[in-house]
């Protein structure tokens, strides 16, 4: 009897999610397809796990030096060589995981919002408010984004802390850009008219009805951009105008392996690789979110 | 049309007000003790003094603007004080350098770029696509630093193929200064050995940004061939009896050139970030480089001239880009 009741209801669930639950599969379906995107998502799941777990995994203390085992080759104790102080260069590559997805993660939830809340204004009330808005945007993407990044970097001080701030001020203009466009096609819909009709504030119609619809076509973009963010950041503190020694940024340790390139070629080499790997496994995930949410590609849809 | 082309230089001049106002205050409000940065916190008061006055940093902010405004228009940033020389004088030695390594890079990215995208395109989801789809992401993943470091380990130390850096070999003397163009006023001179020499010192850094740029075209000019050689338009081309070479490059490219057209001009300003990155690793005097040590030794006045003089030309190949638009797509009405 029980079971019965119990059986009934998944059906009727089923039924009432039909078209969310084969949205779900067909998306599974897609990612299957596509043998690039699984590697990309493998590539950020063992990242991702690495972070956290960097203090089981790592065979050594990444600050630790030993001066007396400087520039070490490849060995079984070391399995990637030592670097200039001695430090053991894979533990300083899987503790410097979580510092590239840290500067990512920080950076996106400073421009994400920032993008978003001018998208919307400028989007949803025109007129001067769009103009100024936008016409800020422009002059921001007038820079190329490292040189810029360079520049906040450089006027706010040279740390981990301002190069984050200053990759974040170089990237909300395109999320600004998108969030805009999608408000002004969503402003237009006959739903939003009956909310005002209703007597819904503003800002009610901008948090419940419009930022809801934007949300993919920003969350793509910004998969998109996730390698680019890390790829940044690593050419800022390789230049010496980001993340300061001792921490175990990747970028920070091509910089000071530099000097070795020539007779201890695995003291730049490796951190380097990280971040080659790192990166395309982003651009590999955010080329598949993309294939995968273009309505083109999508069975059953028009 | 004509009201478009006024309506979009307007827009320049706005950007590039908007851009020169954006340095000012990266320059002259956010940083709190600029002159504190460059002599220590411990200088003498006088000679503190004297630094701020020789700056302008002891006027109020808005006077403070106007001077500076006034000297970009002039174009002159004043003195550097890493050089000891005007920096419009510095730049006008490395801008050329950066220039002439972008366009070689861009060269190399368009020719192989446009190639191997229209290959993958019509060999669509075959071993040569996927072959080229791994190259490209690999390309556009690339940190450029790293690269030109395994560049100078495998093909200068390993192969002796390129250079170690620099722009000329020691034993060669610079050709004399028409354009700052290596490449071009060798020529000019009919010094030979000069230009062989510069070529040579260019293929390094060219191509590692030539890759990373060939990646993007690459990637742009497949997915706007996909797009065209879908039309209904190739298939009739196609059913006419057209041979496949006529249809491909006649009738399809041609109208895939759009994105790329816009491609192109993108990747002039990747080229000039890639090229702080390359530079500095090749040792390669340009402008990326003399921006970069401009940053490290807080050399204020040469930072405010070469991101104006990047940020310039960035919007100027942007404009570019656009104006090219007009004239490429007769669809277009403005």
């Amino acid at each position: 009897m029980n079971k019965e009741i119990s059986q009934n209801w998944i059906t009727s669930w089923n039924k009432r999610h039909s078209s969310e639950i084969s949205d779900i599969k067909e998306t599974l379906y897609l990612i299957r397809k596509s043998p690039l995107t699984i590697i990309g998502l493998g590539i950020i799941l063992i990242l991702i796990i690495v972070a956290i777990f960097a203090p089981y995994i790592a065979p050594h203390n990444p600050e630790t030096m030993h001066l007396d085992k400087r520039l070490a080759l490849p060995s079984e104790e070391h399995l990637l060589g030592t670097d200039e102080l001695g430090r053991d260069i894979l533990s300083r590559i899987i503790y410097g995981a979580g510092v590239a997805l840290k500067i990512m993660f920080i950076v996106l939830a400073i421009d994400l919002p920032l993008g978003i809340l001018l998208g919307l204004i400028a989007g949803y009330f025109g007129g001067w408010i769009d103009e100024i808005i936008m016409r800020i945007a422009d002059i921001f993407m007038a820079f190329p984004r490292l040189i810029l990044a360079m520049a906040i970097g450089a006027a706010l001080g040279p740390n981990l802390k301002n190069t984050m701030i200053a990759i974040a001020l170089t990237m909300w203009p395109v999320y600004a850009r998108l969030a805009r466009g999608e408000t002004l096609s969503i402003k237009e819909r006959t739903f939003i008219e009956a909310e005002r009709a209703l007597g819904s504030s503003n800002l009610k119609i901008l948090i419940f009805n419009i930022l809801p619809l934007c949300f993919s076509t920003l969350i793509v973009r910004a998969t998109l951009d996730m390698g680019n963010i890390i790829r940044i950041a690593a050419g800022m503190s390789f230049l010496g105008l980001g993340a300061q020694p001792p921490t175990p940024d990747w970028g920070l340790m091509v910089s000071s392996g530099r000097n070795f390139l020539i007779n201890q070629w695995w003291v730049p080499t490796f951190p380097g690789f990280a971040i080659l790997l790192t990166v395309f496994g982003f651009n590999l995930l955010g080329d598949g979110i993309r294939d995968i949410s273009d309505p083109h590609l999508r069975r059953g849809k028009k | 049309m004509l009201k478009y082309l006024i309506k979009r230089l307007m827009l320049f001049v706005i950007v590039i007000f908007g851009v020169v106002t954006v340095t000012f205050f990266l320059s002259h409000v956010i940083p709190a003790d600029p002159v504190g940065a460059i002599l220590g916190e411990n200088a003498p008061l006088e000679l503190v003094e004297k630094m701020e006055k020789e700056l302008g940093l002891d006027l109020p902010l808005d006077q403070q603007y106007i001077r500076y405004l006034k000297g970009i228009i002039n174009w002159d940033f004043g003195m550097s004080l890493r050089t000891q020389r005007p920096v419009s004088k510095d730049m006008r030695i490395y801008f050329p350098a950066t220039m002439e390594l972008a366009v070689f890079a861009l060269i190399i990215a368009m020719f192989f770029g446009i190639i191997i995208g229209i290959v993958s395109a019509v060999k669509r989801n075959q071993l040569p696509d996927n072959l080229s789809r791994i190259f490209s992401l690999v390309g556009i993943s690339m940190p450029a630093f790293w690269l030109g470091l395994l560049f100078i380990l495998i093909l200068y130390y390993h192969l002796g193929l390129i250079p170690a850096g620099g722009r000329l070999s020691p034993s060669i003397s610079p050709p004399p200064i028409f354009s700052g163009l290596y490449l071009l006023d060798s020529l000019i001179a009919g010094e030979i050995e000069t230009f062989w020499d510069a070529l040579y010192h260019l293929i390094g850094p060219g191509l590692v940004l030539g890759w990373i740029q060939t990646a993007y075209i690459c990637r742009v000019t497949r997915s706007s061939m996909l797009e065209v050689l879908n039309e209904e338009y190739i298939r009739t081309a196609r059913v006419k009896g057209l041979k496949e070479k006529i249809v491909i490059f006649r009738h399809a490219f041609k109208n895939a050139l759009i994105p790329v057209v816009t491609m192109v001009g993108i990747s002039f300003g990747y080229l000039l970030e890639g090229s702080v990155l390359t530079e500095t690793v090749f040792g390669y005097p340009g402008l990326g480089r003399y921006a970069v040590n401009s940053f490290l030794s807080l050399d204020l006045n040469s930072v405010i001239g070469s991101v104006t003089l990047i940020a310039i030309v960035y919007a100027l190949s942007n404009l570019i880009v656009d104006m090219l638009y007009a004239v490429l797509d007769p669809r277009i009405k403005y």
